[in-house]
């Protein structure tokens, strides 16, 4: 079991020395002078130029500037944004708990359903519940979300009025020592209407973004539930008279579940491809807006530091799914 | 010798094998409905000029934003008008050609970069292997829309290079599909007396042993097509694609962004026909699936 976890941690370490040399190389393959580019500014002398390479590091050769870029990563040092002028680590962990909310909520809604209408759909094979929701689930997975969030736009905000346009909160609200966790500072502020604001602002990016993946898992689950109610172990349940509840419950989740997680894991990847779309629609303050904004506004260092950080959560995400992959699946945990 | 059998085996198999192949197809209706509306597709394409009442970037100054089955001194316009007159249906026939071929072009592109690489890695095995899939992992530890928006930033934003990036980040889970087929088939004993024969290491490799890695291959070939189409678009979408006045859908989608509140037939047309390509490939692709994997099927 540790020579499992270890292995897999292990395993991690060519794929993080590739993920620093992407976010390395993707500023020197740039078109144009890299000490402008990460510099930013302009009219440059010769004299500042080089003075400018110096302290950036260009002047030396190619594998020390590499070097040093990692050392410094390692030490939580990013460079400045071009933009703001300040650390691109704190810029970035200041938006990032807006991207992790906006997340978690997407995820807990398409588990929430999706886990249930896949099993559903399993047990009432054929079914027009099975059918529907199979169907509306290969719509899901076929949606353009960012023009998904604009129809659920022009529905809830344009016509309808239920919902805000964009932002996570309205104005009135602030919270000066706030973690930034909108719903938890709403709550634990105690003014009345911020959590009513700060959901209604939620709920549209939450479901733009849920989408896929809630597509994804409901199709996953009803195909594992398929093969898994095939299985010898759940006819000899049936057989030996256990309530069908108790069959599906016990005998066919549990083992269902154990692809279902390798694919809500993988999805973490697709949620953060899904947030640059959703968080520029809704102007949700969050990663993915400000990746767009820096790649725009040519804040290469802004691009770089968001490239491996988002790499590397991600990469640590599929980690603990893997190991919690190991922890439930019973042939791994015995090995 | 091989190439005796080579020349008496395919002719008849083959025709059994398409036949099989349309037999479990053609059980599933939805697959063939999806092919129906893709043929369309793909012929509205083909024809735009033809079918299409406007030119896509003829700019009615007198008939902005207007609504569909509007009657003007032009002609009538089915679905409406956009923010500078220009024929909305018009530019959904035109913009058909880019989606398809944007499609094609990226899964051309991702299969044969992907599957040189999985057939060198899974044939060679070694170090050659560990380094192109240690590689394969670091490209698909990145949220492919990411990197893709990143590649467009290096390379500059426009429609080919959208093409190029979304097909570098694609191509990693055909290396990957490619070389676990090939493990799986090198060992089996039709490939070793291809070797006897005297076959060498290309031939066995693209040959010998790549059709038979086929099935795999082509289903994730249509889940990329289906997901290049979406992509393309959300880069144009978020300007980093195909550039206006380009009648692109997503590039479209981009442009109506400020109208959503006005004009609802500007940003509805548009994702509307993106979401039936990509349903009707997506439809094939579990056709596809079924008629040829059928271990998989009857899920």
């Amino acid at each position: 079991m540790i020579r499992f976890f270890i292995g897999k941690i292990l395993w991690l370490i060519p794929t993080l020395i590739g993920i620093t040399i992407v976010a390395f190389g993707f500023v020197r393959v740039l078109p144009g002078d890299p000490v402008l580019l990460m510099a930013g500014e302009h009219g440059l002398t010769p004299e500042r130029h080089a003075e400018l390479a110096a302290a950036l590091g260009f002047d030396r050769p190619i594998w020390q500037q590499y070097l040093e870029f990692v050392w410094k990563v390692l030490h939580g040092d990013l460079g400045n944004s071009l933009v703001t002028h300040r650390p691109v680590l704190h810029e970035f962990f200041t938006l990032f708990p807006a991207t992790l909310e906006l997340g978690i909520c997407a995820m807990f809604l398409a588990i929430v359903i999706g886990v249930p209408v896949g099993v559903l759909a399993a047990i009432r094979r054929g079914s027009w519940f099975d059918q529907i929701s199979m169907g509306a689930a290969l719509v899901g997975y076929s949606m353009p979300i960012f023009w998904w969030g604009l129809l659920l736009i022009i529905l809830f905000s344009g016509v309808l009025h239920w919902t805000p346009v964009s932002g996570r909160i309205s104005l009135m609200y602030y919270f000066p020592n706030g973690t930034n966790f909108m719903i938890w500072d709403a709550i634990a502020s105690g003014q009345k209407g911020a959590l009513t604001s700060a959901l209604s602002h939620l709920v549209l990016p939450a479901i733009v973004l849920a989408t896929i993946p809630l597509a994804v898992i409901a199709r996953q689950t009803r195909s594992a539930m398929l093969e898994v109610l095939g299985e010898d172990y759940v006819r000899t349940a049936r057989a030996k008279g256990m309530p069908p509840r108790r069959v599906i419950g016990v005998h066919a989740l549990r083992n269902a579940m154990i692809p279902v997680i390798t694919t809500i894991g993988l999805q973490v990847g697709m949620l953060m491809a899904g947030a640059i779309l959703t968080e520029t629609i809704f102007s949700w303050p969050g990663i993915g807006k400000w990746m767009v904004d820096s790649i725009s506004r040519r804040d290469y260092p802004s691009v770089q530091g968001g490239l491996l950080l988002i790499a590397v959560i991600v990469m640590l995400v599929n980690l603990i799914v893997d190991l919690l992959y190991g922890l439930i699946n019973p042939r791994i945990r015995h090995r | 010798m091989t190439e005796q059998t080579q020349s008496s085996i395919p002719v008849g198999t083959r025709r059994a094998q398409l036949a099989e192949f349309w037999f479990y197809f053609k059980e599933n209706r939805g697959a063939v409905i999806a092919l129906v509306v893709f043929t369309l597709i793909l012929l509205s394409a083909i024809f735009a000029q033809f079918l299409s009442p406007h030119a896509p970037d003829m700019q009615y100054r007198d008939a902005l934003l207007a609504p569909p089955l509007t009657d003007t001194a032009h002609g009538h316009f089915w679905l409406g008008t956009d923010a500078v007159g220009r024929d909305i249906l018009a530019r959904l026939l035109f913009g058909a050609r880019y989606s398809l071929f944007v499609g094609f072009f990226v899964v051309v592109l991702a299969l044969s970069a992907g599957v040189i690489l999985g057939l060198v890695a899974g044939w060679f095995g070694g170090w050659i292997d560990t380094v192109i899939m240690r590689v394969m992992d670091v490209i698909l530890a990145f949220p492919s829309l990411l990197l893709a928006l990143v590649f467009v930033a290096v390379l500059g934003p426009g429609l080919i290079n959208a093409m190029i990036a979304i097909a570098i980040v694609y191509q990693p889970h055909f290396a990957r599909l490619t070389r676990a087929a090939v493990l799986s088939e090198k060992n089996r004993d039709y490939v070793m007396a291809a070797q006897v024969a005297g076959a060498r290491n290309t031939r066995l490799m693209f040959r010998t042993v790549l059709p038979n890695c086929l099935a795999p291959l082509i289903v994730q070939g249509t889940l990329s097509f289906s997901n290049a189409i979406l992509d393309v678009a959300a880069l144009g979408f978020l300007g980093m694609g195909a550039q206006p006045p380009t009648p692109e859908w997503g590039t479209m989608l981009s442009e109506a962004r400020e109208f959503i509140l006005r004009a609802w037939w500007v940003v509805t047309f548009p994702g509307l026909a993106i979401l039936i390509t990509v349903l009707a490939i997506n439809l094939m692709g579990d056709g596809l699936r079924d008629a040829l994997d059928p271990k998989l099927k009857r899920s």
